[in-house]
């Protein structure tokens, strides 16, 4: 029901919404919540267990009842606090966790089967009958667990991520927030002021009030207006901190998108690290309720949340409401509602001795102990002394006291301590270092403590910035809080704490009597807390109650561990950006276009694209491609990017020796102009990576390292060089990305060559380097092969690479050659022998794949000693080997003896490598067999379980074709 | 005989300006890594000397006309838009071309790259004259201040497309998030 002229919403702005299938109408600024109460709507949800019919709570994020789905074009999202979700035009929304509709769930039948689903019944399921657990119990639970419901597709929406950092963070904009910013800000101190909700102001939007002699919304105005007019301070709406990380970090969502219907580029959310030099916790108190039988009708609310209806919305839940309450604070909840014209049917408070003026019945020294309507309150049973009477009432408005909302104090292992007077537990000072609480986060619950703690705390730190601030101390009321706790009322009937997970006071008496008495072992034995509140509303109130059971005091039983986050993030906005292909960077070659404009499917090599075969018209296979550029470098001409590969400049006097010390193999000695291929170990003595380097002058080398390594092993010299030589004179640089490298090959290799080059090719050995010219363009030429053919790279900086692979490439097709891709390029290189990370995988040593000689006995290496320790070779060892068959056989499959029986414990090896050969006509494999190089001309049996391959091989030497070198030195 | 065509990392891509923020590809001119090695900073400062130039402190660039100097790391600096000159006690690697540079300019130039960069860019904690390598989302980059608004980011030049992209995306949600306010 509307109230005319209260609240804060945009009257002249009306909205249209659905919920569940109904349109509604709303103004701008309500949340989903209070348009709902405004349309009364009583019944929104279903409860997590028991599927009882419940109504909205709270008015804050810390809702426990009203969750609903959020029906967008590209999203569902299921979970969200009606009493979060601002309306807008459009908004479709729909209750969730039902079977049929809302007003008759199916499965509100466990409601009656309740006695037989207490607290820990599911863990009882595990145990007996046995057989039971994974035939029946387990496939009914999976099915009724779970809240809400997704849509199954990936979420397309945008979410964003950013980093913030500021001198003052402000969590929470009520009285004593805005305080600290005001103060703060005036400093001239850089200052985010986070607020979770999408007003500022906090309680006193809620609650009304004088502040300095103002009403306490124009106060609030006012400040607003300062703030947004001071450059040094970022307000932030929508904006929940919701972890206190080290250093002075702070994660927070923020709602950039949710209350407006989906637009282009506007981010659902946003999750903010914030990096702050002081950080004041203002997030005020949570209401808790009180435990009574059936307390969780739609009608009951909390009190604070009828006010903040009220005050902040113009709306009432009811038209005859009763006030339920143990403190003075609470009592102006009905004062609001009769000045609002709303009926106060009567205020029940248990304290004995409280004021009894009100302008309404006022029971004192009684108790709520029970109510009726089953869709919607409509009468209580109210106990005093020994009389019982009922009041007629469709709303009854609850308060059992104030829990301060100290959670990110918790959130970097602190435990609040428990304070008498207030009946609370309250935040201990110093647990997150840099992070204050004030106001009534801190225990202090009237609007000028509010005020005068956040404008304290907020001159501490401007006078630790080393600025000076000069604030006036507005006035405000100071009432004291007065509170009897009452935690629960005795009598029949379940009384429920945790109304998300239907929780009553009767499962936390069983945990006790059934032993879990740690409020940790009471919390999973039954669920309490572990809803999406996170126990916001039940957590304390569940601990007295275990604290009565158990016989001990609230602080003994303590609480469990508030940890981040203090509300619910979505995955989306912490992984803004990584979905898809924003995973990981794109590396793109220069050829990359040339490569796509002949139809090149690319392939991810790492996060380099690079092609994998070029289709030619007629081809319907990539094999068919894959055999004719194999063909072609083997006749005639191909060309490839071989750019991904890692090239690291390396200098200095004490070059060859640094290369002599990471390298297997001595380099000090090559000649300049010459290159050589080296194999790298690492510490622990297995290969690290293989490659050539080649020696550019007298103190330069240029070293290359596979593609996928590159990386790792520019690392790797880094913390050789930092760790065990830093004093020698060497230094590095990646230069991958500055030259772009092409690998000619070939019988007609040197004719490509020759006819692009400014000068024909002179006498260039094998393993040779050389500079020459490119249409002017100084190029480097590496006379090395990776196919087995008569091979060259050019290398020219990346800016000339796209051009001259197109120019390669057009003048090779003259000469019946081409481009080739990635799977003719693994063709060749397993005709050839040549091993890739496919081989050296990790768990591979020098011996293993054949190379033990190439470590130098003349000098000391990384991974040299390492490598001798017994079980790195011999015979029991698997090396490398070549296999040959006439039929398909794959990489990942298994080696056994034939004849053999087929089982792990058999294993002879595995395959790392295979291709069809269309030069040798046969499929070739790269394999470690064990004790393999002796069993060389023998047979052996693949076997690949995944894809049902069983052929027997040829076990042959590594290098199939050209084995003595000859083309390579043509 | 063939005549190479020079292409930049993002040839053909023109300024953008979205959101507060304008994005271009920058022309540096040449780049050339310099490491000095041990004990010879004065033979490196000297050489430096004709240029206008200082090898820069660690974070620090400066600049003399269009030649600048960046520190890039360890005992590193970038010398970009000039000719090396010749110089003993260092290694010196043409870097020209592995690098794209864009430049980010505009009122909200900082509020496109905090979302990307996770440092502090508020003018006081990076003034004018600061160069840092930062990551740029997942990108290693090296991050210059050059204006009160404009900075001027070095990313691999494989990687450029990607930079551009994230950056892009960032101001697209900039721009969308001032319509909204609006």
């Amino acid at each position: 029901m509307r109230i005319d002229g209260k609240g804060l919403i945009d009257r002249t702005k009306p909205v249209r919404f659905r919920f569940d299938g109904r349109d509604y109408a709303g103004y701008k600024g309500d949340t989903l919540a209070s348009a709902l109460i405004a349309n009364e709507v009583k019944l929104v949800a279903r409860s997590f267990k028991y599927h009882r019919p419940r109504g909205v709570l709270t008015a804050g994020s810390e809702e426990p009842n009203a969750m609903v789905e959020v029906i967008g074009a590209k999203n569902q999202t299921p979970n969200v606090r009606a009493t979060v979700q601002e309306v807008f035009e459009g908004l479709v929304a729909q209750s969730q966790n039902r079977l049929g509709s809302l007003k008759y769930d199916l499965l509100a039948v466990n409601d009656y089967l309740s006695p037989f689903l207490s607290a820990g019944f599911y863990y009882k399921t595990f145990m007996w009958p046995r057989a039971f657990w994974e035939a029946i119990y387990e496939p009914i639970i999976r099915r009724a667990a779970g809240l809400g419901s997704l849509s199954g597709k990936h979420d397309e929406g945008i979410y964003e991520k950013a980093f913030a950092f500021c001198d003052v963070l402000v969590i929470g904009a009520g009285p004593a927030g805005l305080m600290v910013a005001l103060t703060a800000g005036r400093s001239g101190a850089d200052v985010i002021l986070a607020e979770e909700s999408h007003h500022i102001g906090g309680r006193l939007l809620g609650d009304g009030g004088v502040i300095g002699g103002m009403a306490a919304a124009d106060w609030v105005a006012s400040v607003l207006a300062e703030l947004t007019a001071m450059p040094n301070v970022r307000i932030m709406l929508r904006t929940a901190v919701t972890g206190a990380y080290d250093h002075g970090t702070y994660g927070a969502l923020e709602r950039v998108g949710l209350h407006k219907s989906a637009r282009p580029n506007l981010p659902r959310e946003c999750f903010w690290r914030i990096v702050a030099g002081h950080a004041v916790l203002a997030t005020g108190a949570l209401e808790r309720s009180v435990a009574f039988a059936d307390n969780d009708r739609p009608g009951i609310m909390m009190a604070s949340g009828v006010r903040t209806y009220l005050n902040r919305y113009g709306v009432v839940p009811g038209k005859r409401v009763t006030l339920f309450a143990n403190t003075d604070a609470a009592r102006g909840v009905a004062r609001d509602l009769m000045a609002a014209g709303v009926t106060v049917a009567a205020i029940i408070d248990p304290r004995e001795g409280a004021s009894a003026v009100e302008d309404c019945p006022v029971h004192l020294g009684a108790e709520v102990v029970g109510t009726r309507g089953r869709l919607g309150l409509r009468e209580i049973t109210v106990r005093k002394g020994s009389d019982e009477f009922k009041i007629e009432t469709d709303c009854l408005a609850v308060s059992g006291g104030w829990n301060p909302t100290l959670h990110l104090t918790c959130h970097m292992n602190g435990r609040p301590r428990w304070n008498d007077e207030l009946a609370a537990f309250v935040p201990m000072e110093g647990a997150v270092p840099g992070l204050v609480a004030v106001g009534a986060a801190n225990g202090t619950f009237s609007t000028h403590g509010a005020l005068a703690t956040g404008h304290a705390a907020a001159l501490r730190a401007v006078q630790a910035l080393g600025r000076r601030v000069s604030v006036d101390l507005p006035d405000a009321e100071d009432a004291p809080y007065r509170i009897q706790p009452i935690w629960q009322v005795a009598g029949e009937g379940r009384a429920w704490l945790d109304f998300a997970n239907d929780v009553t006071t009767k499962d936390v008496k069983l945990s006790a009597q059934e032993g879990f008495r740690s409020v940790e072992h009471m919390k999973r034995y039954t669920t309490q807390g572990m809803a999406p509140d996170q126990g916001k509303n039940s957590n304390v109130a569940a601990l007295a109650v275990l604290a009565d059971a158990t016989g001990r005091g609230i602080a003994e039983t303590g609480v469990t561990t508030f940890r981040p986050p203090y509300v619910p993030v979505s995955i989306a906005a912490m992984g803004a950006g990584g979905r898809g292909a924003g995973f990981a960077p794109q590396r793109f070659l220069t050829s990359d276009q040339a490569s796509r404009d002949r139809g090149a499917p690319m392939i991810e090599a790492g996060l380099w694209y690079r092609p994998s075969y070029f289709p030619k018209p007629g081809e319907t296979t990539w094999r068919e491609a894959c055999d004719r550029e194999v063909r072609m470098v083997r006749e005639a001409v191909g060309v490839a990017d071989v750019s991904t590969l890692g090239k690291i400049d390396i200098q200095g006097k004490d070059a060859g020796r640094f290369l002599d010390f990471v390298y297997t193999n001595m380099f000090s000695t090559l000649p300049v102009g010459r290159v050589r291929y080296g194999l790298m170990l690492r510490e622990d003595g297995l290969v690290l990576d293989d490659g050539t380097s080649a020696r550019l002058g007298e103190n330069h080398y240029l070293m290359t390292t596979t593609t996928a390594a590159a990386g790792l092993v520019m690392r790797h010299l880094d913390f050789v060089h930092q760790a065990f030589c830093a004093d020698w004179q060497v230094r590095f640089i990646s230069v991958t990305e500055a030259w772009a490298q092409f690998a000619v090959a070939g019988p007609k290799a040197r004719a490509l060559l020759n006819s692009v080059l400014d000068e024909p090719l002179g006498d260039v050995p094998f393993m040779a380097v050389t500079t020459v010219r490119v249409g002017g363009v100084e190029a480097r030429l590496f006379r090395i092969s990776f196919s087995g053919e008569e091979g060259y790279e050019i290398a020219v900086p990346t800016r000339f690479g796209e051009a001259l692979f197109r120019d390669l490439l057009a003048r090779a097709e003259t000469m019946g050659g081409g481009p080739y891709g990635m799977e003719a390029l693994n063709v060749l290189r397993i005709e050839k022998g040549f091993i890739t990370h496919a081989e050296i995988h990790g768990r591979i040593t020098a011996h293993d794949i054949g190379m033990e000689k190439m470590v130098s006995a003349k000098k000391d290496c990384i991974g040299k000693a390492a490598a001798q320790r017994p079980g790195l070779w011999g015979p029991d060892r698997e090396q490398l080997v070549g296999l040959k068959a006439v039929e398909a056989i794959s990489a990942g499959a298994h080696l056994f003896v034939p004849g053999a029986e087929v089982h792990r414990e058999m294993d002879q090896g595995y395959v790392t490598s295979v291709g069809w050969s269309p030069t040798l006509d046969a499929w070739l494999g790269l394999a470690f067999l064990k004790d393999g190089r002796a069993r060389i001309g023998g047979r052996i049996r693949l076997v690949d379980h995944l894809r049902g391959i069983d052929v027997i091989c040829d076990v042959c030497h590594p290098v199939f074709h050209d084995p003595e070198g000859v083309k390579l030195r043509a | 005989m063939p005549e190479l065509i020079a292409k930049s990392a993002l040839e053909g891509q023109g300024p953008l300006t979205l959101g507060g923020v304008t994005l271009a590809e920058a022309v540096v001119g040449q780049i050339t890594s310099i490491a000095v090695f041990a004990g010879k900073e004065k033979a490196v400062a000297k050489a430096l000397k004709p240029l206008g130039l200082t090898f820069p402190e660690p974070n620090c660039w400066s600049a003399k006309g269009d030649a600048r100097i960046i520190w890039t790391g360890r005992d590193q600096a970038f010398l970009t838009g000039v000719e090396p000159p010749m110089i003993e006690g260092a290694a010196v690697t043409d870097q020209t071309g592995g690098w794209a540079t864009l430049s980010v300019s505009g009122t909200a130039a900082v509020e496109a790259l905090m979302r990307l960069v996770p440092l502090d860019l508020r003018l006081m904690a990076f003034p004018v004259g600061r160069a840092v390598r930062a990551p740029l989302n997942h990108m290693n980059a090296v991050l210059i201040r050059t204006g009160d608004y404009a900075f001027d980011l070095m990313v691999f030049r494989s990687m450029a497309r990607t930079a551009w992209h994230e950056l892009e995306s960032a101001m697209q949600a900039l721009e969308a998030r001032a319509m909204l306010k609006s």
